[in-house]
């Protein structure tokens, strides 16, 4: 029993049945899953939400699956910091990280939409899963499907860090990578959609993947105390999870299980493949794809098809949009890491990064709260950062060895340099 | 000039263009092609274009291997045997 109505076209609105489809065949408009918010009320409450499970599954009523979870049943439920020591940096009153580098089992936000996508393949019968990745989401398709023992096929493009790919590869799942870079690999899973029996989870599973990505903006206000941050701050690939954590400060709203403090979402992408960022400082009605160059490879989507909702959102909450450069990136990574002990892949360097420049610009003033969503594990994109440290000594294991080693004055030295760099 | 280029129809408009998974037609230009396919299957082209003429922007169109946003856009010119796909936008992650 769910409170799913069906799954509707965000475009014309025609209502179709709960299906493997994304779009809508009148129009092409994407497919949103709807559910009856009339039968919710009095039902889902703080109480109910909090007596669920420490995992994103504690928010079911509000997502789109019919029978019990069979997958990611300890994803979600991410740690979310008050991050001080980087706000005393920043010169901010308010400043929370929302840390789903922490999530599980893959270490990226992934594992929530994944969580929901393999459940309802499962559902809808399907034994093979697969998706177009820019990394983190064929490394959680692969671990999710390995655990409910389907078979997964996953396509990525051929350049991505090694560290994504053995971590992917691990699972003993199928790889193909494409000579191309992520628009290629989307558009062939368009194609192998139509001919082929898979649930591709990001493309004819896609309604009900998005909708896992509410998770992260349900547990952002329900960790901050059920209320909203004035600020939110989102890294935009393809386009998915800003709109789904504004959807997802609107079903809570609705719920009247916050009050509506008219939150603020802003996107950020790297100055690399900056479409939608671009659009949006432009005022611009659409977006011009790009040939994504960037450190941030998982942020490296070109044609983002769901950018213009992202534009949409950040226009009607009254926000901002940025895109800083690979310095400034690979900087914000190492920012973070050093106030908050947190190792960010560089998409969570674009995002804060992107905070930083709406706080000097005076976009997101000072004295208001601000979250900043981190999505994805540093571990994984370890090689973004070679060279950009000095060689740690090698001694003798003698005390007189380590004595002379630190009187040396060369940690303080590059700790300057990391500081003085990641002021703009 | 005029020259004839095979157009790829996806599964979801097949059912529009007589269930073919390709349809040969000649134009000098994108637009001239996608409009000559959009007259002769007028199903097929009120999807894919608005009565204003603006193309559906949840469509992509690629010439060969290329998004044509990234060439002249409808403007772009056509030499004998290409290939034009048209692909629903379907969001990544």
């Amino acid at each position: 029993m769910s409170y799913v109505e069906g799954l509707r076209c965000k475009v014309c609105s025609t209502l179709y049945p709960v299906e493997a489809r994304t779009i809508c065949p009148e129009d092409f408009g994407p497919l949103e899953v709807s559910y009856d918010y009339e039968a919710m009320r009095g039902s889902v409450s703080q109480q109910s939400i909090e007596a669920g499970p420490a995992s994103l599954w504690r928010y079911r009523d509000l997502l789109p699956i019919e029978g019990e979870p069979k997958a990611g049943l300890r994803s979600g439920m991410t740690p979310l910091i008050k991050a001080d020591r980087l706000a005393a940096e920043l010169g901010v009153a308010e400043l929370y990280i929302k840390d789903d580098s922490a999530n599980y089992p893959t270490f990226s936000y992934k594992d929530r939409v994944v969580s929901v996508a393999v459940t309802k393949a499962i559902e809808l019968g399907f034994d093979t899963v697969g998706c177009a990745s820019t990394g983190n989401l064929a490394h959680s398709v692969a671990a999710h499907a390995a655990q409910a023992g389907l078979q997964a096929v996953v396509l990525i493009p051929h350049d991505l860090e090694e560290g994504k790919i053995l971590a992917t590869q691990v699972f003993g799942q199928r790889m193909v990578k494409i000579d191309g870079n992520y628009d290629d690999v989307n558009r062939l899973c368009s194609q192998i959609a139509g001919e082929f029996p898979y649930a591709l989870v990001n493309v004819n599973l896609r309604p009900f993947y998005t909708e896992g990505a509410k998770t992260h903006g349900f547990e952002i206000a329900e960790q901050l105390g059920w209320r909203l941050p004035q600020h939110t701050v989102v890294p935009v690939a393809g386009g998915t999870i800003l709109p789904k954590i504004w959807k997802a400060f609107q079903e809570f709203i609705d719920l009247d299980l916050v009050e509506d403090t008219k939150p603020t979402i802003h996107a950020a992408q790297p100055a690399g493949c900056n479409p939608v960022a671009e659009a949006i400082e432009e005022g611009a009605e659409v977006f011009r794809p790009q040939k994504p160059d960037t450190v941030a490879k998982s942020l490296a989507i070109g044609n983002p098809a769901d950018g213009f909702f992202v534009m949409e959102v950040v226009r009607d909450s009254g926000g901002a949009s940025a895109s800083p450069p690979d310095e400034e990136i690979l900087s914000a990574v190492e920012l973070l890491a050093s106030t908050e002990g947190i190792f960010a892949e560089p998409a969570g360097g674009t995002t804060l990064a992107g905070a930083i420049r709406l706080i000097e610009s005076g976009q997101i003033p000072r004295g208001e709260s601000i979250c900043v969503c981190i999505t994805g594990n540093g571990l994984k994109t370890a090689e973004a950062f070679r060279g950009r440290f000095a060689e740690a000594p090698v001694i003798a294991a003698r005390l007189d060895a380590f004595t002379e080693v630190m009187a040396s004055s060369e940690k303080n030295e590059l700790t300057a340099v990391a500081t003085a760099s990641t002021v703009e | 000039m005029s020259n004839e280029v095979k157009v790829h129809i996806p599964g979801e408009l097949r059912a529009q263009v007589d269930d073919q998974t390709e349809v040969a037609i000649s134009g000098a230009t994108v637009q001239e092609v996608l409009g000559s396919l959009a007259s002769t299957y007028p199903v097929l082209g009120k999807r894919l274009f608005s009565p204003e003429g603006q193309l559906n922007r949840f469509v992509n169109i690629y010439l060969n291997d290329e998004d044509i946003r990234f060439l002249d856009n409808l403007d772009t010119a056509l030499s004998n045997g290409d290939e034009i796909s048209i692909v629903p936008a379907i969001a990544g992650g």
